[in-house]
């Protein structure tokens, strides 16, 4: 057990003396939270907008009026015609042109009914779709208010009552998430790495043939970056609550102690990484390559993953990342306690000691 | 200037921040000459060794290799030396033939004339059966070996070899001066670094290098007679005791 | 010129030498390409719903019928009552709850209107806001079919206005979201692979000491930085290519530009990226610190790129730090070419853009590498 204490004792001496990687492992995720914070939303703000007004009447006046004095919308510039749409568009000046048609205001009166054209560049559907929707919902607006007279007849008014985040931030959505992205990335990256070095550098085997039992050679050099990964843990979450606002319903004691378990997950990852790759530069190349893009893109850190085909719903369930993130915005945002996310908490161990099982059958191979 | 002398140092010192790692040295070396560059860990040998070979700028006094200036011209004295360093740095990823031709390459030396080379070489060294093999796969005195012919392949004036036999076997360390030698023969000037006091025995002058300054400079011979020593061995541990 | 040709069959040998990088370079990719370019949607659907009924009678069954019949709500469960609800929403299997009061019918009948409670979960504010919209929409469907079923004739017919609005997406008909990501995965793709491989690489040189060895030699900074960046420049223009081919065959994602141009500015672009990776490399001393380095500025590149949320939606701020980020650009032009048909007039700016960052990275990348220390 001495020994071993005096293990680990070295391998803190290693990281605090590279003062650079202290700097990068510190400072960079404190920056990245901070920039993501702030800029990343899926929002739709201030996108700009062109008209194409054929009728140029007091109602589209109205309507252009209720547009632009909108946040999401600001008007960039009115059209003449229908062939200068593609232009715009084409040179990616606009996201979207109204199209009013010809006497708008007199077919209102006349037909009670009248046209308007929401042309959206669809390159990026998610966003033209968005947009389509904005607009939509400021035309009803402005329909009710012109039907407010006219008292309908046997309605049933849908009261939405908006839980856990009543004002649609997405801050909400995207702190946790950052958080996620980071921690797995960060610990995973680090162990496969810090592992793979003593490989490279030939210590491994120096380290093997001690008294110490390969297991404990394994956990004395992951032990330091638990403790550097939870020091990362608590000042995110520092941030969000300070300087994002973000409310810890549940018990910080749970939130600490499963935020635990997800590191020691990430490092799992990080430990059968680094079995299977020879030389530092591979055990990047995977914990990299292999992680950043699922890990962002299949945690439902930015996209509903109920909305994914089934194969990809399937496939996001072998990712860590997902649960803990289902896991931190249950604690964070609906205040639940264990008893409610006890199922994800369970799959997280259980990956957690399938990843050591693995790793620890492939380095007693190696040995034998 | 004296044409015999390929490496003039005067006053050459390298600071880091207040600490003198090379501590104004002076001393010259002859054409043809092995000159053994001696000195605990630490004393300043390997930083001094790379001033000279244009890999480190040098703080202040004067150095002229092969009949360049350092300060001014590091670059050009580059074409005229050849190095091998402490740490293995052959490409432990390619093959042998693979190494001298990719070296040979960036020497500029000629496709044929990098063909011959490396038929006389490996055939020298005696790799005819692992020449297609990778460097990693080879055993260390090899790799020395192989790595001290790639320094001499577009025969430099001046040969720089940092502590070339660390870690290899006796018999090894053998053929390796018999390698030196050999190059001294045919006129290259041989720099080497050394922490084994028998092969300062070999050398034709040695200098010993004390915390950053020479302390002691001359021929084994002499300088055991001035330190009335037998062994090299005892005048290192007097210089270094102080 | 002959110097650099030996670096560059140097550089290739080592990287078809090294048998586990291969998959990673090649395969890697691919197969992220192809799997995760479905997964980037932000389309709302199989929301999962659930109700109370408290009424049950054949109005408030006629109402859950509609949500039933939606394509958009995945019904999942009918509740007893509120606490069940909330219990079912905290563990998240519900996201949308419909809480029909009792005398939901009578009330209806007798006041002409009444109240219904939805609960949503609005974690992810962006989907809640456009499930209320789906919910709004049926239930304004099923007041139509009430004005139908329940009007009397002593009620008076009163005209309403509509605005009728024709949504109409261009580009991109049928908002296939495909379209959209995988050209934008593919653009990450090619620029972590080159940027990571280029980030390591000089600074490997250093770590395992043949960096000092090619310093000692004659050769110009220019030469050895020219010859360690193509390779990498010929493997990011083959992800490419195997990428733009897949994008075609699998994704039948169009090519409405010209391919020609795609390819003058990726080659640009790829520069770009190689001097960033190069100048890290110079100014690290470990693999490990180049590694994190490039992590921490692929995941900027990657989120700030326009590709996953919206640039316009940023603060001012954001907007303006997004214009040095080489992937937005890079995002942009292939968007443009690939779908919108822009020519070299149309994406000028971005061109003009990216060679210039081009210029100034390569510059320091050549400035930082220092034979002598």
């Amino acid at each position: 057990m001495k020994r071993f204490i005096g293990f680990i004792k070295k391998e803190f001496y290693h990281i605090f003396r590279d003062r650079r990687s202290l700097f990068i492992l510190f400072g960079m995720p404190i920056a990245q939270i901070m920039l993501f914070g702030f800029a990343i939303t899926n929002e739709i703000n201030n996108v700009d907008i062109a008209i194409l007004d054929h009728s140029k009447d007091a109602t589209t006046e109205a309507i252009i009026n209720k547009i632009s004095n909108s946040k999401y919308f600001s008007v960039k510039q009115f059209l003449d015609q229908e062939s200068d749409i593609e232009a715009v568009f084409k040179k990616g000046k606009v996201k979207a042109v109204l199209n009013f048609e010809n006497d708008f205001s007199k077919n209102l009166i006349k037909d009670h009914n009248a046209k308007i054209q929401i042309l959206t560049d669809a390159t990026d559907p998610n966003t033209a779709n968005s947009i389509s929707n904005y607009i939509n919902a400021i035309l009803s607006q402005y329909q009710k208010e012109l039907n407010k007279d006219s008292n309908v007849a046997y309605q049933v008014i849908p009261q939405s009552r908006m839980v856990y985040n009543p004002e649609l931030k997405s801050v909400y959505m995207f702190v946790p998430g950052v958080m996620t992205v980071i921690l797995m990335l960060v610990s995973a990256m680090m162990t496969s790495i810090s592992i793979t070095r003593e490989k490279e550098l030939g210590t491994m085997e120096i380290l093997l043939v001690s008294p110490l039992k390969p297991i404990q050679v394994i956990i004395g050099k992951v032990f330091p970056y638990i403790f550097l990964s939870i020091i990362n843990a608590i000042v995110i979450v520092l941030l969000s609550i300070f300087i994002f606002k973000m409310p810890i319903q549940g018990s910080l004691v749970l939130l600490a102690l499963e935020s635990v378990l997800f590191i020691i997950t990430a490092l799992a990852l990080g430990i059968l990484i680094s079995t299977v790759s020879a030389t530092q530069q591979t055990a990047m190349m995977i914990s990299l390559m292999g992680l950043m893009l699922p890990v962002i893109l299949l945690s439902g850190f930015i996209f509903p993953i109920s909305s994914m085909p089934l194969p990809l719903q399937v496939i996001s369930n072998i990712i860590p990342a997902k649960w803990f993130n289902i896991i931190i915005k249950a604690i964070m945002l609906k205040g639940v306690g264990i008893q409610y996310i006890w199922k994800e908490t369970l799959i997280l161990i259980g990956m957690s000691l399938f990843f050591i099982a693995v790793s620890v059958k492939k380095y007693k191979i190696r040995l034998e | 200037m004296n044409t015999n002398k390929v490496i003039q140092v005067e006053g050459l010192t390298k600071m880091f921040g207040d600490f003198a790692a090379v501590n104004a040295i002076t001393f010259d070396v002859e054409k043809g000459e092995i000159f053994g560059f001696l000195g605990a860990n630490g004393a300043g040998k390997t930083t001094a060794m790379k001033m000279l070979i244009g890999i480190s700028n040098p703080t202040s006094g004067k150095a002229n290799v092969a009949g360049f200036d350092v300060f001014k011209n590091a670059e050009a004295i580059k074409k005229s030396i050849g190095y091998m360093s402490q740490k293995f740095a052959l490409y432990d990823d390619l093959t042998v033939k693979e190494n001298i031709s990719f070296f040979g390459g960036i020497y500029g030396l000629s496709r044929k004339r990098i063909k011959k080379k490396s038929e006389i070489l490996i055939e020298e060294l005696g790799l005819e059966d692992v020449a297609n093999k990778l460097v990693g796969s080879l055993p260390l005195g090899w790799k020395q070996k192989l790595s001290f012919s790639v320094s001499l392949l577009h025969d430099p004036k001046i040969v720089f070899l940092d502590e070339p036999t660390g870690g290899v076997d006796p018999i090894t360390r053998r053929q390796f001066w018999e390698m030196i030698y050999k190059a001294a023969h045919q006129g290259t000037t041989v720099f080497v670094t050394t922490h084994y006091m028998d092969e300062a025995e070999y050398c034709d002058r040695v200098s010993i290098m004390v915390n950053g300054k020479i302390e002691a400079l001359d021929t084994p011979k002499k300088l055991k007679e001035q330190f009335k020593v037998d062994h090299m061995n005892d005048v290192f541990l007097k210089l270094a005791r102080g | 010129m002959k110097t650099i040709l030996y670096i560059i069959q140097k550089e290739f040998k080592q990287i078809f030498r090294n048998k586990g990088m291969l998959p990673i370079i090649f395969v890697m990719p691919i197969l992220q390409l192809v799997i995760l370019s479905n997964a980037a949607t932000f389309e709302v659907k199989n929301i999962k719903f659930g109700y109370i009924d408290n009424d049950n009678t054949s109005t408030s069954r006629a109402l859950i019928e509609k949500f039933t019949a939606s394509t958009y709500f995945n019904v999942l469960s009918d509740f007893n009552s509120e606490v069940e609800a909330s219990s079912a929403m905290l563990k998240g299997d519900i996201d949308v709850v419909l809480d029909i009061p009792q005398n939901f019918n009578h009330n209806l009948q007798k006041e002409k209107y009444n109240n219904l409670g939805i609960t949503i979960n609005a974690i992810d504010g962006a989907a809640a806001g456009v499930e209320n919209v789906y919910v709004t929409q049926i239930i304004k469907r099923f007041n139509k079919d009430l004005k139908v079923d329940l009007l009397q004739v002593s009620d008076q017919q009163i005209q309403t206005v509509t605005i009728e609005s024709i949504p109409l997406f261009w580009f991109n008909k049928t908002l296939n979201y495909k379209t959209y990501m995988v050209p934008g995965i593919l653009v990450l793709l090619v620029t972590m692979i080159t940027l990571f491989l280029s980030g390591m690489n000089i600074v490997r040189e250093k770590e395992i000491g043949t960096l000092e060895q090619i310093n000692v030699t004659p050769i110009k900074k220019s030469q050895f930085i020219i010859g360690k960046l193509f390779p990498f420049w010929i493997i990011g223009l083959g992800l490419l290519t195997i990428g733009l081919t897949l994008a075609r065959l699998i994704f039948n994602v169009p090519m409405l530009g010209s391919l020609g141009l795609m390819y003058l500015y990726t080659s640009i672009y790829i520069l770009v990226i190689l001097g960033i990776g190069l100048f890290i490399s110079n100014f690290t001393d470990t693999q490990q610190q180049a590694m994190f380095i490039s992590w921490f500025f692929v995941v900027i590149f990657i989120l700030m790129s326009g590709l996953f949320t919206p640039i316009e939606s940023m603060p001012y701020w954001a907007q303006k730090v997004t214009e040095f980020n080489p992937v937005k650009h890079f995002v942009e032009v292939m968007r443009m070419i690939m779908l919108k048909g822009s020519n070299l007039n149309d994406i000028g700016p971005q061109l003009l853009k990216t060679a210039l960052y081009a210029f100034i990275m390569n510059g320091l990348a050549v400035w930082s590498y220092k034979k002598t220390n």
